[in-house]
């Protein structure tokens, strides 16, 4: 339990949104072969992280 | 003079890669500690070499987008949580110093290695190291000597150590959310840029795109500061 604890606060930290929507944005970049999609899903998911920090 | 080329050419393209490694090995260890920095160097120097001398030339095979992939997500999920929390420091939204989490780490360090040290440094020399041998693999066979080529890229390691050694001292002396700051930055431009590449996508000019990544990232984050900083509006 522990050893699980401790990789979900290692990998995930304390936003999962943040992991998540990495994933998400990686499954779409893999679909569409674009470059520019990461970029702007990191913009969008690091300020919904930061909004949600403020709030 | 194809010889000098070849020296040149290899010593060239292995001194990007390393610069990269270097780069995340600085981050780890003035952000986690040094030990379990250059202990994730030592581990992925070994597995460097086991798999270089087990797999010799049939090392191509090795899916390195697989690999930029797991570790590019890795690298940016980390990153994002560092720059998140350095962004809130930064914006005067978060204490600057948090003594119980530094008594906390500073207990588990003191007990055995950091754990996010070790592992960032490992999988960021574990990937450029890869990438260095594909150079004198891919240099080297294509114009007949695989010493020369290893010859170049031997004295770019060589010449990226010694520049780390350098800059390590002086590095440690930046405000601690600076560093931070700095730190989530970098992690979350290699982690973009080898994630994108890792699923496929093409960045314009390959490598020559990542300080446009770190750029774009950069001012987003000052950007987010800045936005977080503006006092808001009291209405009577």
């Amino acid at each position: 339990m522990r050893f699980l604890r401790f990789w979900w606060e290692f990998v995930v930290g304390d936003d999962w949104v943040v992991a998540a929507g990495v994933v998400v944005a990686l499954v779409v970049t893999a679909l569409l072969q674009v470059w520019w999609l990461m970029p702007i899903a990191v913009v969008a998911l690091l300020y919904l992280s930061l909004r949600r920090a403020r709030a | 003079m194809s010889a000098v080329f070849l020296v040149l050419s290899a010593f060239l393209a292995s001194a990007v890669e390393m610069v990269e490694a270097l780069t995340i090995v600085l981050a780890s260890g003035i952000a986690r500690g040094w030990r379990s920095s250059l202990t994730g160097v030592g581990a992925a120097v070994v597995v460097l070499a086991v798999v270089v001398a087990a797999l010799g030339p049939a090392l191509t095979v090795v899916p390195i987008d697989t690999l930029r992939l797991v570790v590019g997500a890795f690298l940016l999920v980390f990153g994002l949580q560092w720059l998140r929390k350095a962004i809130l420091r930064a914006a005067g939204l978060k204490a600057l110093h948090d003594e119980d989490a530094i008594y906390a780490e500073t207990i588990a360090e003191a007990r055995s290695l950091d754990a996010s040290g070790f592992l960032l440094s490992f999988k960021g020399v574990l990937l450029e190291g890869l990438e260095v041998a594909f150079i004198v693999l891919t240099f080297g066979s294509t114009q007949g000597s695989i010493p020369l080529a290893a010859a170049g890229a031997a004295a770019a390691v060589v010449l990226v150590t010694v520049v780390g050694v350098a800059v390590r001292a002086p590095l440690g002396r930046v405000p601690e959310n600076a560093m931070k700051f700095a730190v989530g930055v970098m992690l979350t431009t290699f982690g973009i840029f080898w994630s994108a590449e890792g699923a496929g996508a093409h960045w314009p000019g390959s490598d020559a795109s990542l300080p446009g990544v770190l750029v774009f990232v950069v001012a987003v984050s000052f950007a987010l500061v800045r936005l977080l900083r503006t006092p808001r509006v009291v209405t009577a």
